[in-house]
């Protein structure tokens, strides 16, 4: 048992917070406000070697572990997560091309991935189907000789309206006695005629972070766009989930932490009743959770991750990260807003996005609920 | 062109309430944080831009322990070519002297054009090593230089003097420069480099190796005792909407003679 992170995982956790915390604070009030991004904060990025760092040597990337994605995750998150979803979701969904793709498909997908040259994302989620991914039957896709015909549309798609490609969860197998077979992952590039993605705004976090609805009318893909096997698309999205879900839990610790540190520096400077709130008891016991939570939920992030590098995909750990730690990222950024006082309610301060972006690692990548489930069904099986 | 890089790993103190330790010699150190002090980090950026633009080497060198090998990864990472730590046990013993003495030792036996150290350190602030180096080594000198030019067997070095005056002097190599903080935008560490960096060589050097005693490092500093600075009487707080506490202040600074 050896809880030190090896020497290369320390130095890439320092690189990645002289990074984000020279270029995130100048702008992350302003994407936060406006609903947007810099794609030369991505860019830059990408040229450090910080996106789809679970990219293999091969395909463009340095083909590290999920550790040391979450790593960097959480460096990210603590200084600001929406613009660290906006810069390392930019490859979601590759891990799907390649894992399942065609030597082909990695080689025309992953490197520019990697360069930072392209965006990708994922769509499952559909006007009608969030959690119950299985039921998800709006979007379809008929082969024709050689083409899929795709019709129908996806909701809430991370990157929609940014992408170059998008990985697309498209019902092929209907009849399927097995509704777990029923589906498909086809990538379907964004300039396909037919295809249409409409950015979402009012966003409540996140909001550096592009959400898009999608709509596809007659979008023809060659067949050659199938990412793995015909019917095999929730297993596909399963395995995507097992990997990310614990990147969403170090996002969570990341949000966490950021807020426990504008908190130490506010209590330790407001003064009320003539003393430092730092010296109230109740102030320090919320500071004392705080830290606990975040070191819980760290421990566990840092355990999926390590099992999934080793080899092993445990669901109900995977979970477990997830659900705790969007909980209590949650609860960590209302305590810290509560220091706060009234300045925490205001926009300049960086509690206040902290508080909003926080709910967002509660909801995708599986709700805290189905993460719930997840668990009970392997405890109680 | 081959370029020797002096650099140290220092507590990050902005932000921090410092507490003096038990023997009043110092801070405690245990729960700050360490990063490359910011004008080596100046200095090594420099070199690997030198050696980008003419060729050669960067090695970078620091007295230290195990884990102050963090900075010289971290300046492998940024594009330097070897490193070199030297063990030297408990560091509380050395003064600027001593490191000068360590720091020299290793440096004579390398092949070198430059050495630049930071102007200062973080931590302590003395400015010493880089000047008192100098003369150890015999070596023509610039100090806080904020831009370099190579030329034929020279440097061209523009230095900053009090008052924002400017001092361009040309120096005959080998030379050893201080550099200060500005003189480039030091790049960001990349995956890439802390990756290449693992297979870069980092030695580690002990005293005895080096062959300098004890007796030769004892310094000529003695620290009696470090204090936080008293809480003075006189601190005027200015009450009222702002306005008033605008037009108080303006009066002030008026009889004091700071605003005429
Ligand atoms: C900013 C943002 C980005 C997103 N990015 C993507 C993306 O890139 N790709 C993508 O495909 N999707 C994306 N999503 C969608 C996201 O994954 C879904 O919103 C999420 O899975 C929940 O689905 P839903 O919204 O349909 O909620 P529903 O499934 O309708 O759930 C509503 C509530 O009911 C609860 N619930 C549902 N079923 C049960 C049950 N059996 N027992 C108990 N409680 C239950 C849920 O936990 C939740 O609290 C994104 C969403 C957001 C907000």
């Amino acid at each position: 048992m050896d809880f030190d992170l090896s020497k290369e995982q320390k130095d890439i956790v320092s690189a990645a917070r002289e990074f984000a915390q020279g270029e995130f604070p100048d702008r992350a009030e302003e994407f936060d406000r406006d609903e947007t991004f810099d794609e030369t904060l991505h860019k830059k990025a990408a040229e450090l070697g910080f996106v789809g760092t679970f990219i293999k040597d091969e395909y463009g990337g340095p083909g590290m572990g999920l550790l040391e994605y979450c790593l960097i995750f959480e460096e990210f998150s603590a200084v600001d997560p929406g613009i660290a979803v906006a810069i390392l979701i930019s490859s979601y969904g590759a891990e799907i091309v390649q894992e399942f793709g065609s030597e082909e498909q990695k080689r025309r997908y992953l490197p520019p991935l990697a360069s930072g040259e392209a965006v990708t994302g994922s769509a499952f989620t559909e006007p009608d189907a969030g959690s119950d991914l299985a039921s998800a039957t709006t979007t379809t896709a008929v082969r024709e000789n050689d083409v899929y015909v795709i019709n129908g549309s996806k909701m809430f798609i991370t990157n929609g309206d940014r992408a170059d490609y998008l990985i697309c969860f498209v019902q092929t197998d209907p009849d399927n006695p097995d509704r777990h077979r029923r589906h498909s992952m086809i990538m379907v590039e964004t300039d396909r005629d037919g295809f249409e993605a409409n950015h979402l705004t009012g966003k409540l976090g996140v909001r550096a972070s592009d959400t898009a609805e999608l709509s596809f009318s007659n979008v023809r893909v060659p067949c050659s766009n199938l990412v793995g096997d015909p019917g095999n698309g929730f297993a596909e999205a399963m395995y995507l989930f097992n990997l990310d879900r614990v990147v969403v839990a170090a996002q969570a610790v990341g949000t966490a932490r950021g807020a426990l540190e504008e908190s130490i520096q506010h209590v330790k400077k407001r003064i009320a009743f003539n003393a430092p709130l730092a010296s109230f008891q109740s102030i320090q016991f919320k500071i004392a959770d705080m830290f606990t939570w975040i070191q819980a939920g760290r421990n566990l992030v840092y355990e999926a991750a390590w099992r999934i590098d080793q080899g092993t995909i445990d669901p109900k750990l995977i979970a477990a990260a997830k659900s705790f730690c969007g909980q209590m990222a949650v609860k960590c950024a209302d305590m810290a807003l509560q220091m706060h006082g009234g300045y925490g309610y205001l926009a300049e301060y960086k509690v206040q996005r902290l508080f909003r972006d926080a709910k967002i690692t509660e909801i995708y990548e599986g709700t805290t609920e189905i993460e719930k489930i997840i668990m009970a069904r392997n405890l109680l099986k | 062109m081959d370029i020797v890089v002096c650099v140290k790993r220092v507590p990050l103190t902005e932000e921090v309430d410092l507490v003096i330790d038990a023997q009043k010699k110092g801070v405690k150190k245990d729960q700050l944080a360490f990063v490359l002090n910011d004008w080596d980090n100046y200095a090594i950026e420099e070199a690997i831009l030198l050696k980008e633009k003419h060729g050669g080497t960067v090695t970078a060198i620091t007295v230290g322990n195990e884990d102050d090998e963090e900075v010289l990864r971290r300046c492998l990472a940024m594009g330097a070519d070897r490193a070199i730590r030297v063990e030297a046990g408990d560091m509380s013993r050395f003064d600027s002297f001593g490191i000068v003495k360590i720091l020299s030792q290793v440096v004579k036996d390398l092949p070198y054009d430059l050495v630049f150290t930071g102007v200062l350190a973080d931590d302590d602030s003395y400015g010493m090593v880089g000047m008192m180096m100098a003369e150890e080594l015999n070596l023509n000198h610039s100090s806080m230089v904020t831009a370099i030019e190579l030329e034929d067997g020279k440097v061209r070095t523009t230095s900053e003097l009090e008052g924002g005056l400017g001092e361009v002097s040309v120096v005959d190599l080998p030379a050893l420069i201080t550099i200060q903080t500005g003189i480039n935008e030091p790049r960001y560490v990349s995956i890439l480099g802390i990756r290449k960096a693992a297979k870069k060589e980092l030695k580690v050097m002990d005293l005895a190796e080096l062959g300098v005693s004890d007796g030769e490092l004892a310094p000529r500093a003695i620290i009696e005792e470090v204090y936080l600075p008293p809480e003075t009487e006189g601190a005027q707080i200015l009450t009222g909407d702002p306005d008033k506490i605008a037009g108080d202040l303006v009066e002030i600074l008026t009889k004091k003679g700071v605003m005429e």
